[in-house]
């Protein structure tokens, strides 16, 4: 299984806001254990969605230089629960932006109504844990990459 | 319109609770962030953009916790402040009460001039100019 939470950007504004969906399927095996009679989606993996939604809002700031990690979780409150085929969508907006971090505001829908809100900040890795001698370029692999550059090519051309 | 300290502090307290998840009895004028609310690094800088947007003010870098003191050899020496790293500090934080601090200012124990009215101070003096 490949470590991505969310299936498409369906929305994407620079520096601003981002929209991603997630479809969920019985064909996820973390389902069968979260439970096997009754499948839930979990909601730390609805946290990680929005985190890898903000995540390219973030990175793509500056270009992808800077390798984006979840630092803190400020507020994750759901009122109901996911199950499969329910469609997620996450909309996350930019906050605050600074040389170290930044900070977003995240909404989770389900089928279109909102079940929780979620506020997160990110650390600039490379900016703050100088010494650690980081992989270049370790989180925005080939998957996030190629989600985010449509929206790029029409904004550039 | 001028801000009474009293207001100030509601809202430094609510910002408080929201950024540490702390109740607001435990956020109290005395209390300091790492140590009674348990703040770490990163919640440092929440602590600012709350306070940005909810003061509506502009808080530049290193204002409110001034930055570049500890890495500096000439300010730091066996763990203390020198007195030109005292001096320095001072100018950087007159928002801070060194009442304590200056009679040994061990940097394990700077962690303690940031307390909530250290807050209140600096957001008095920006909102109230």
């Amino acid at each position: 299984m490949r470590w991505i939470w969310i299936d498409r950007l369906t929305e994407f504004e620079p520096g601003k806001r981002a929209v991603a969906v997630k479809n969920v399927s019985l064909a996820e095996e973390h389902l069968h254990d979260h439970w096997e009679a009754y499948p839930i989606m979990p909601a730390p993996l609805m946290i990680e969605g929005v985190a890898q939604t903000g995540g390219i809002l973030v990175g793509q700031v500056n270009d992808f230089k800077y390798d984006v990690v979840l630092a803190k979780i400020s507020k994750a409150e759901f009122n109901d629960i996911v199950v499969p085929g329910d469609q997620l969508t996450y909309e996350v907006v930019l906050e605050h932006m600074a040389p170290e971090a930044a900070a977003i505001a995240g909404t989770v829908r389900k089928n279109g109504e909102i079940i929780g809100t979620i506020n997160m900040m990110f650390s600039h890795a490379n900016n703050n844990m100088q010494g650690l001698d980081l992989p270049e370029n370790f989180v925005f692999t080939g998957s996030f990459q190629r989600m985010v550059e449509p929206f790029l090519e029409n904004a550039n051309g | 319109m001028a801000m009474s300290e009293q207001e100030v502090f509601e809202k430094v307290q609510e910002t408080m609770v929201e950024a540490l998840g702390v109740d607001d009895d435990e956020v109290t004028m005395e209390a300091t962030l790492t140590g009674d609310l348990g703040a770490e690094s990163i919640d440092f800088l929440d602590i600012v953009f709350r306070l940005e947007k909810s003061f509506d003010i502009k808080i530049p870098r290193g204002e409110l916790f001034p930055d570049n003191i500890l890495n500096n050899p000439e300010f730091v020496q066996d763990g203390k402040l020198t007195d030109a790293g005292l001096t320095q500090l001072k100018d950087r934080m007159p928002h801070a009460d060194f009442t304590d601090f200056e009679q040994d200012p061990d940097i394990n124990k700077m962690a303690e001039l940031f307390k909530v009215q250290t807050i209140v101070n600096y957001v008095m003096g920006k909102v109230n100019g």
